[in-house]
């Protein structure tokens, strides 16, 4: 066990088993991606009362739990690197942000679409979309607070206490189509009790959502990688790889 | 297939416009963050051979010719 954490702190280790995750992951996500959109879009009935427009739901609803879900992983991330200094915790939360704020903006971009024929309006300011929407500045702000120190450390110290901070979001995230009156509908998921969709809408709704979490783990190891080889510009192990595979 | 030709599948009821672009606005998003990344990575590595290959060839070559 104590080998695992050992091994998982050390950035050769963790930049080759990425790849290797890699190599078989993305093909999974390409392929769950494409069944799970082509299914939704094209092979299921439309919805009594919404239409078509309803399936816009396969893309909105897998990005906006991924988006929230990121913001856990992004959270988890800042507390471990703050707590035990662990440089890769660091890494993983750096790499989180640009990951979690694109699918922030695809679910409040779809959102939106979705909006326009089913509530006659592209926008409003909503509990839901407007927590959404501070989710997706508190992505940004990590990005940007990153970029705004020169000293990193001081950088990652700063984008975990954010990250840590921005928590406090989150059940407002959940809640907010129970606590306040809104436009939105509420979830039709539920783990207890039952959901209130269709099982024929349901199974390509699971499936897409299965597609976003292992896209976000694809584009968090993606960007992993890219980050450890920048910071470990002056190791050995690096400059050989650069020779070998850019050279 | 719930529709019956390519026409119907792009209309939607009327709601084509919605659905299409949505799902087209999200694929450019999603084919970015899976491209941008690796584009880092190979453009990093290359700049890394580079330089070690300037190096390797010796100190003096920037000043040839003065």
């Amino acid at each position: 066990m104590w080998s695992f954490f050992h091994k998982l702190g050390s950035p050769p280790w963790l930049y080759r088993i990425a790849g290797t995750i890699l190599r078989w992951l993305l093909p999974v996500t390409v392929l769950a991606l494409c069944v799970g959109l082509a299914w939704g879009l094209l092979y299921t009935d439309p919805d009594f009362r919404q239409g078509n427009s309803y399936r816009i739901i396969y893309i909105h609803v897998p990005a906006a739990v991924v988006a929230l879900a990121g913001y856990y992983v992004m959270a988890i991330a800042g507390a471990v690197s703050l707590i035990w200094k662990m440089k890769m915790a660091d890494v993983a939360l750096k790499c989180c942000a640009p990951v979690g704020a694109a699918l922030t903006f695809i679910a409040l971009v779809t959102g939106s679409i979705w909006g326009k024929p089913t509530w006659g309006t592209w926008w409003v300011w909503d509990a839901r979309i407007t927590s959404m929407l501070i989710l997706l500045f508190l992505y940004l702000g990590v990005v940007a607070l990153y970029e705004a120190y020169d000293n990193k450390e001081a950088a990652g110290k700063a984008c975990a206490v954010l990250s840590l901070v921005g928590m406090v979001n989150i059940p407002i995230i959940y809640k907010s189509v129970d606590w306040w009156y809104t436009l939105h509908q509420p979830a039709s998921i539920k783990f207890s009790g039952s959901s209130s969709i269709d099982p024929s809408m349901l199974y390509p709704l699971l499936l897409s959502i299965a597609a976003f979490y292992a896209l976000f783990t694809c584009c968090l190891l993606l960007n992993m990688r890219a980050e450890i080889l920048e910071r470990e510009a002056k190791t050995g192990w690096v400059r050989k790889l650069a020779l070998g595979d850019g050279g | 297939m719930y529709f019956d030709s390519l026409g119907a599948a792009l209309a939607m009821d009327g709601h084509g416009v919605y659905v299409w672009s949505a799902y087209a606005i999200s694929l450019v998003v999603v084919v970015l963050i899976l491209l941008v990344p690796r584009r880092r990575q190979r453009r990093f590595l290359r700049q890394l051979a580079g330089e070690q290959k300037r190096q390797q060839q010796g100190p003096t070559t920037g000043l040839e010719g003065s």
